[in-house]
């Protein structure tokens, strides 16, 4: 076992983070998008340089008020999407991030998908505010049970509190337990979480 | 690289001279109960051991009961409880509430609502903005029906010392027993069990330089008891097990040890309290302590620093060798930041940057000079990544 918690990716991630945007720096953006709460104890803002005409991110910038897991994935986030169109960087999964990072612990996943969320949040702001909002793409409020008022953001939160099955995400959430119509809809969603995130199918 | 150690209400290192004891008695293997004389040696370790646990708390040793951890002690009073034997002379669960404190050590706090599952009322008490215990409501709190009463002595984040004395009045007027957690307080604080009165005190081996998995439960002479692990005549038939003989031998070592030392250690370690706070203070803006030496422990420094979130400072202030706890949510592996401070009323981005530090034996003047030289500039980095702090909001 390596002395510290983490990797020695993250370690440096963490101590170096690349691309921080300071409060005193000026740096000029064409998105920004915020995420998180500090009532929940983490927030995260991420700024885009885009080029208009090819839609590929020339420079990126981002501050957060965060622990060493969203410091380090954050920043090698931040070097990941350079040179990348907004349509690539839409599908960097948590997976590929921690590939890229060497892993973390399990219980601090929910914590390293914040810079990417944050991300989503300063793409989609580019789409809105360049008259391109049939781009944008809306998980966050979209109910997936109509019974319940279940939607897929909370979809996203159970699996990333440890839910690993249907069973387990209808005890959480209570998706489907009422008319059953939406199963199939949060059967798929929850599998392209569990894919997104972790990388790892359903586990009963 | 040295590591400098500002955890000791987490737990502590074992004494040099614990360490010895505990060397010296490992070829006692003999099981305690047992009569012939390799058990009789190990029976002397433990009750030459229990004999100075009382001491330092000026108990009898029949009132001292060992235990597997403080946890334990604390779960078996509460257990107490709900237990309606005849040989108990409790109230029936219907009617017996128990009154705590919300500050509490979570095997309180989570043991509280187990017992709630099961019928049991519970009423909880909370603080004020400085983390003490509010005696008005704990008065409107306790009835006739309350069984017990459990209010820590000294709280494990702030360091703040309640006024036990006063709870323990309350509880004794109304006809309830009571209970203190002092697991954070016992060979920090001069305490004496027949001065104060009360019916049971939690004691921790392993913050107060023993060994990890040793605790003690004192239990007044004549005070209704009930065992949680039954099944056995040891430790008076007040706790079914073998006795850990070695943990248990260092322990006494330990409580002997800190009778010898506390006074002095206290004294020094306040001045290095101050110390650590005048010059963080003086260093470091907009930050807000959660402690006070007027009414905390000497060796506790609870602050929060605006902006920082606590676990990137824990963490950063851990590659500079120095190591610290904090109540922030991400360090705690749940998504909650620390229920004591939540219930004190910090603001919520104080509460997920805040820093305890806790000194003990170990903690040098040079150390204290250290973290104050190392803290300003990694909280000056985060803050400047902050998005909470200057700039853009």
């Amino acid at each position: 076992m390596n002395s510290w918690l983490y990797s020695e990716k993250v370690k440096d991630h963490f101590m170096n983070p690349r691309n921080i945007m300071f409060n005193d720096e000026d740096f000029e953006y064409d998105a920004m998008g915020k995420t998180g709460n500090i009532k929940c104890g983490d927030e995260m803002i991420f700024y885009l340089k885009i080029d208009p005409e090819t839609l590929i991110i020339t420079d990126c910038r981002w501050k957060t008020f965060g622990c060493a897991s969203a410091i380090a994935s954050t920043s090698v986030l931040s070097e990941m999407i350079k040179g990348m169109s907004l349509d690539d960087t839409y599908n960097i999964s948590n997976v590929d991030i921690m590939e890229e990072l060497g892993g973390l612990p399990d219980n601090k996943v929910h914590c390293s998908v914040l810079g990417d969320k944050a991300l989503q949040e300063a793409i989609n702001n580019y789409y809105i505010t360049h008259g391109m909002e049939d781009r944008v793409h809306d998980t966050k409020s979209r109910i997936v049970c109509e019974c319940l008022n279940v939607s897929e953001e909370e979809i996203e939160h159970a699996v990333l509190e440890g839910v690993r099955n249907y069973y387990q995400l209808q005890e959480m959430t209570k998706v489907g337990t009422s008319c059953g119509k939406c199963e199939e809809d949060a059967r798929e969603r929850l599998t392209f979480y569990l894919d997104r995130h972790f990388g790892i199918k359903e586990i009963n | 690289m040295q590591r400098m150690y500002f955890d000791h209400n987490a737990t502590t290192p074992l004494h040099p001279e614990v360490k010895h004891a505990i060397i010296e008695s490992l070829d006692v293997f003999g099981n305690p109960s047992s009569l012939h004389e390799d058990g009789r040696r190990a029976r002397i370790l433990i009750e030459t051991a229990r004999e100075k646990v009382a001491a330092l708390i000026n108990a009898d040793p029949d009132e001292i009961m060992f235990t597997g951890s403080g946890s334990e002690a604390n779960n078996t009073v509460l257990s107490i409880v709900i237990c309606s034997g005849a040989s108990c002379n409790l109230h029936s669960p219907v009617d017996s509430d128990l009154v705590i404190s919300t500050i509490e050590h979570p095997c309180i706090i989570e043991t509280s609502k187990c017992l709630e599952n099961r019928g049991t009322r519970v009423k909880r008490v909370g603080v004020d903005s400085r983390g003490l215990v509010k005696m008005d409501d704990l008065e409107q709190a306790v009835s006739a029906n309350t069984s017990l009463v459990s209010v820590m002595m000294v709280n494990n984040e702030t360091g703040a010392i309640q006024d036990v004395e006063k709870a323990l009045a309350i509880a004794h007027a109304s006809g309830a027993l009571f209970h203190t957690d002092a697991v954070q307080a016992v060979g920090k604080l001069p305490l004496d069990v027949r001065k104060l009165d009360v019916d049971f005190l939690t004691i921790s081996a392993h913050k107060i330089y023993g060994p990890k998995g040793v605790g003690a439960l004192y239990v007044r002479k004549g005070t209704p008891f009930c065992s949680l692990i039954r099944g056995g005549h040891q430790e008076m038939g007040r706790r079914a097990g073998t006795e850990n003989t070695l943990g248990i031998a260092g322990f006494g070592r330990a409580v002997e040890l800190r009778a010898e030392e506390m006074e002095a250690e206290a004294e020094r370690l306040a001045e290095l309290n101050t110390m650590l706070r005048d010059g963080i203070e003086s260093r470091i803006e907009n930050i807000h302590f959660n402690s006070n030496p007027e009414y905390c422990l000497h060796s506790t420094l609870n602050v929060s620093f605006e902006g920082v979130e606590g676990e990137s400072l824990l963490l950063y202030l851990d590659h500079e060798g120095v190591e610290v706890s904090t109540g922030s949510a991400c360090a705690s592996g749940s998504l909650d930041p620390s229920h004591v401070l939540l219930e004190m009323n910090l603001p919520v981005e104080f509460t997920h940057g805040s820093l305890r530090m806790s000194m003990g034996r170990s903690t040098t003047r040079e150390e204290v000079d250290y973290v104050l030289d190392v803290l300003p500039g990694i909280v000056k980095k985060l803050r400047r990544m902050s998005t909470v702090y200057g700039g853009e909001r």
